[in-house]
């Protein structure tokens, strides 16, 4: 499918696939589980949750900075894609501990039996025991995987067909993606919605199957399967964005009427866009909460596609590399301020706690970006080129 | 509590006798014995003698008499009451209260009134009571008598209206004499005329009184007997499962009770011999088939009671009538009750219409205020502001620092509400100044650059104000609620917020039309080109209305942090609904935030009424009805037309 000069004509990707090799190899080599153990397990797992926030941030890049969508909703897919494969990891771990525990019994237990003690196990939190109608497919991980596609895919395909078909555009899109992804974490927050409500999912580091691999183990697997799906994705994108296909992509975002009056459909390559990135971020989802262990309502609350969107535009968007850069960068150093990591600063009669000023210096120097550097850390990449090329 | 007693005690202690020819003691004397060794045939005449007296102790006294707190000395056999020193007992006058003396219990007998005489006591003290002097007494008896009604209060209470002084007392007293007549009335028609006159009353306890009188009770029977007053006949499958059918025949004794799925389970664990049940291997004992099976064959070699079939649980319920009936067994005055109860439901019905109509109004103004200072950014300048909802918390921390240095709460409100519009205004303008004005052609990063603004301040509040919810207290006068009936009520603060959103909807609409401002914010909003070239200031007029969008807000905020409490996310939770306010009312237009504030408000108050008890659901629902809403009007409920509208 990929023309022989693709990779040749997109030099930044071949750049990027080798730092991220360089980068995995790096980390798997200071693991505990299979190096010399410099990083510890739970920073192996930031790493990796990491890598997913970096596909997401490239999705959010292609239909923001390719495609001019703000969505300000992905994160929903993203939760999706999580509590898809949660459900699944969920139940089959529910199951073996069920069946254990049961097998005891001196009258060995009916199917019924079993399901019926995972359902208390599982739904006892909000006084319930019965299996709610979605989690028909949850005994079987390959149907939850198709979930983790299906389910953002089509979401995002109805979504997207109404809205595009009704040319809502601009801020107005943005506001309805951001609704879409209130009410999906209102319902969500609900006893009655069949996830548990306030209580998410949990136990999700628990893979079945591995009890006895350790978690450090885990960790590294996981880690390779977000970089492979992070390269992945990054070439995908690359692809689409590349080209004419890509050419068109630009053209809506730059000029949507004139594009529609040179006779493109615009409203299905918007929707070509929206499905795909949709999916991308339910797959990156679906990598992350297995190595956060936990998923609830509250993570796909709006404020989360917001950051979404504040990683992309200080990485600078309309590169893909410059996604991956936002996202690793600010979601990072966020972790290290408001985890403590960085030094309080005494300034005599007050002392700074970045755990407390931290949000205040990304507001602020998030505005400093929109202002004055539109093009994000990205754009010192054009500085250099510029150099090089004027040399 | 203690004072009122006292003075109770002191009123009855120096309260001149009005047949001052007897006192109590001497009056109890003439039917000593009667008094010290009671019994419920004799009481009456004692009673009655007290209760003609007229003696202003006696009330206090049969209360004593029934609480077995009146003591006899032997020697003479006077009456006193007690009060407990060390071993010994105080001995106070019943008449004036006084200690006359201390003496050891041997010297006196309790007097132990049983069940029937303390029963007989209390219905004449609830007569003395009605009747007392002091009001307070007498509102306490009413209140005792609605909360627990029998029998045998209802002829006290209806010698006690026409005496009644207190115009409000006598008409509740009237009131509940009405409601037990329509329980206890001796003759079926004084029941069927008070159930009449309860008809118009919609409020809780008249409909506990229609409930009482339409209780059921269910029933399994072979046939529907002819003595009971039948209510409905119940539809198996339909009214009431099979299952519990059942289980209502098995505690009728029509039927032996079903062996349940984990007695065969313990009747097989009890049952294995090598490692089989009934010649069945264990390990295939996994299906509810194979357990069936096995327990039959145990069941018929007499090792369990037999199990009884779906086959054979049908046939019974099949057989049987499962029926409701009231335990009034007169059925015109079910008749009239259920006519009655049904009119009244009707008629709450309505009023919570007008209530959840009330409700919704209240709900709107909110999102009206919200929204409008968003509108008039949004509108006119195409800015969407994401700081708008931090605004919102600005003024309301406003007010409550206002508060913390006025302490009088009427007077820190009128100051708070133009501060708050001063302090937010000065926020907006700087914000216009310094960074909205430099994005007027990239709306999208407006957006971001705003939220970095909100993310910011959200956590500047957090870091001056701390985490927990502030107070915003409102003045008295705002306290309590205005209650039309038991159904209709409304507090005055969400009618004051009402009536703030009607005034600044009035001030708007007047900035607009008729002041030098508004005409330019206008010509701004059409064209922007255009405007400039008249010698309107668009930069000017850009950043005075950014002030002014902001400027409500901040009131705004003090009107909500008036009944919410004030916290830093309190923006964050109304952001969100202030957009979808906007946006389906149509931007660019007053009118147009109204109407979206008062869909959303009906809207959402209308899905809560559908579920009640799930205000997430009622949102989740409402959202996904706006963001249908917006596919079909995607300019929002009153679209601009023409040039204005752009493109």
């Amino acid at each position: 499918m990929m023309k022989p000069g693709f990779l040749s004509q997109n030099q930044s990707v071949l750049w990027f696939l080798a730092t991220l090799g360089m980068f995995t190899l790096g980390v798997t080599a200071l693991a505990e589980a299979t190096g010399t153990g410099a990083l510890s397990t739970s920073f192996v797992k930031t790493l990796g949750k990491t890598l997913c926030l970096c596909l997401i941030a490239i999705a959010m890049d292609v239909v923001w900075g390719y495609c001019g969508i703000l969505s300000l909703g992905h994160f929903a897919f993203f939760g999706i894609g999580g509590y898809a494969i949660g459900m699944w990891l969920m139940y089959a771990r529910t199951e073996s501990i069920v069946s254990e525990s049961l097998s005891a019994a001196v009258i060995p237990p009916t199917d019924q039996e079993i399901v019926e003690a995972i359902g208390t196990q599982i739904f006892g939190v909000v006084g319930s025991s019965d299996f709610p109608v979605i989690w028909a497919f949850a005994d079987s991980l390959g149907l939850q995987l198709l979930m983790v596609i299906l389910v953002p895919g089509l979401m995002a395909l109805v979504f997207g067909w109404l809205a595009f078909r009704s040319r809502v555009t601009g801020v107005y899109l943005s506001i309805l993606t951001q609704a879409m992804t209130l009410a999906l974490s209102l319902y969500l927050f609900q006893n009655d919605s069949g996830l548990r409500g306030n209580n998410g999912l949990s136990g999700l580091q628990n893979i079945p199957g591995f009890d006895a691999t350790p978690q450090s183990m885990i960790s590294i697997a996981f880690f390779w399967a977000s970089a492979l799906a992070l390269g992945l994705g990054y070439l995908l994108f690359a692809f689409v964005t590349s080209g004419k296909m890509g050419s068109v992509v630009r053209g809506i975002r730059d000029d949507e009427a004139r594009v529609r009056f040179l006779g493109y459909h615009v409203e299905s390559y918007k929707l070509f866009i929206f499905t795909l990135t949709a999916i991308i971020a339910g797959i990156a989802g679906a990598l992350y909460y297995p190595q956060a262990g936990i998923i609830n309502p509250a993570e796909i609350a709006p404020i989360a596609s917001i950051y979404l969107a504040v990683w992309v535009a200080i990485g600078g968007r309309g590169r893909l590399y410059g996604a991956v850069i936002g996202a690793a960068f600010v979601s990072l150093l966020s972790s290290w301020f408001t985890g403590g990591g960085a030094p309080d600063i005494s300034l005599g009669v007050y002392t700074i706690h970045w755990t407390d000023w931290w949000l205040v210096l990304l507001g602020l120097s998030f505005v400093a970006v929109t202002l004055f550097a539109p093009k994000g850390i990205g754009g010192l990449f054009d500085l250099l080129i510029r150099k090089e090329g004027s040399r | 509590m203690l004072r009122t007693i006292l003075i109770i005690l002191a009123v009855c202690v120096t309260a001149p006798h009005t047949s001052a020819a007897q006192d109590l003691q001497s009056l109890l004397q003439s039917h000593q014995r009667l008094v010290a060794k009671p019994s419920a045939k004799t009481v009456g005449v004692v009673l009655d003698d007290l209760a003609s007296s007229g003696l202003s102790g006696t009330a206090d006294f049969l209360e004593k008499w029934r609480n077995k707190d009146l003591w006899v000395r032997k020697e003479d056999g006077r009456f006193f009451y007690t009060a407990m020193a060390e071993a010994q007992l105080t001995l106070l006058d019943i008449d004036t209260g006084q200690v006359v003396g201390t003496t050891s219990k041997k010297h006196l007998k309790q007097i132990r009134p049983n069940g029937g005489v303390r029963k007989a006591i209390a219905s004449a003290l609830v007569q003395f009571q009605l009747n007392d002097p002091d009001i307070t007494r007498r509102k306490a008896a009413v209140d005792a008598i609605a909360r627990a009604m029998t029998a045998d209060q209802l002829a006290p209470l209806e010698a006690a209206i026409d005496n009644e002084a207190d115009a409000d007392l006598k008409a509740q007293k009237m009131r509940l004499a009405v409601m037990l007549r329509a329980s206890f009335a001796p003759t079926t028609e004084a029941r069927l005329a008070a159930i009449t006159a309860l008809s118009d009353d919609i409020s809780v306890d008249t409909r506990a009184v229609l409930n009482q009188i339409l209780t059921t009770k269910r029933h399994a029977a072979v046939s529907i007997p002819s003595d009971l007053n039948v209510a409905t006949q119940l539809m198996v499958g339909k009214d009431i499962s099979s299952l519990d059918a059942y289980a209502m025949l098995v505690d009728a004794n029509l039927a032996q009770p079903r062996v349940k799925a984990s007695d065969i389970v313990s009747v097989l664990s009890a049952n294995i011999e090598n490692g089989r049940v009934a010649g069945t291997p264990v390990r295939l004992l996994d299906t509810i088939e194979a357990r069936e099976k096995a327990y039959d064959s145990l069941a018929a070699a007499g090792a369990a009671p037999t199990r009884i079939t779906d086959a054979a649980a049908q046939r019974l319920i099949e057989t049987h009538v499962f029926f409701d009936s009231y335990s009034e067994s007169d059925i015109r005055v079910t008749a009239a009750a259920k006519l009655a109860l049904d009119g009244i439901e009707t008629r709450v019905a309505i009023s919570h219409a007008a209530d959840l109509t009330l409700d919704a109004l209240s709900l709107a103004s909110i999102y009206f205020l919200a929204a409008i200072g968003l509108a008039v950014t949004f509108g006119v300048m195409g800015v969407i502001n994401m700081a708008h909802g931090e605004f919102i918390m600005m003024g309301a921390y406003t007010g409550y620092v206002v508060q913390l240095f006025v302490p009088n709460y009427t007077l820190s409100i009128i100051v708070a509400l133009p501060l708050a519009f001063a302090v937010t205004f000065a926020a907006g303008v700087a914000l216009e100044r310094l960074v909205i004005r430099w994005l007027y052609h990239r709306p999208l990063e407006t957006l971001l650059a705003t939220f970095g603004i909100s993310i910011a301040l959200q956590q500047l509040a957090k870091n001056i104000f701390g985490t927990q919810a502030r107070p915003l207290t409102s003045p008295a006068w705002l306290d309590g609620a205005w209650v039309i009936n038991d159904v209709i009520a409304i507090s005055y603060i969400r009618i004051a917020i009402f009536v703030l959103a009607i005034i600044f909807l009035s001030l708007i609409v007047w900035i607009l039309r008729k002041t030098r401002l508004g005409l330019e914010m206008r010509a701004v909003t059409q064209n922007p080109g255009m405007a400039a070239s008249m010698g309107i200031n668009p930069d000017r007029i850009n950043m005075l209305t950014f002030g002014l969008g902001s400027g409500i807000a901040g009131i705004a905020g003090v009107a909500i942090g008036l009944y919410a409490k004030v916290t830093s996310e309190m923006g964050a939770d109304y952001i969100v609904q202030s957009f979808m306010t906007v946006v389906v009312g149509g931007v660019g237009n007053v009118w147009g935030t109204l109407a979206g504030a008062t869909m959303i408000g009906f809207l959402q108050k209308g899905i809560e009424w559908f579920n009640p008890s799930n205000t997430l659901a009622a949102q989740t629902y409402m959202i996904l009805f706006i963001i249908l809403f917006i596919q079909f009007r995607p300019k929002g409920i009153v679209a601009l037309r023409g040039r204005a509208a752009g493109d």
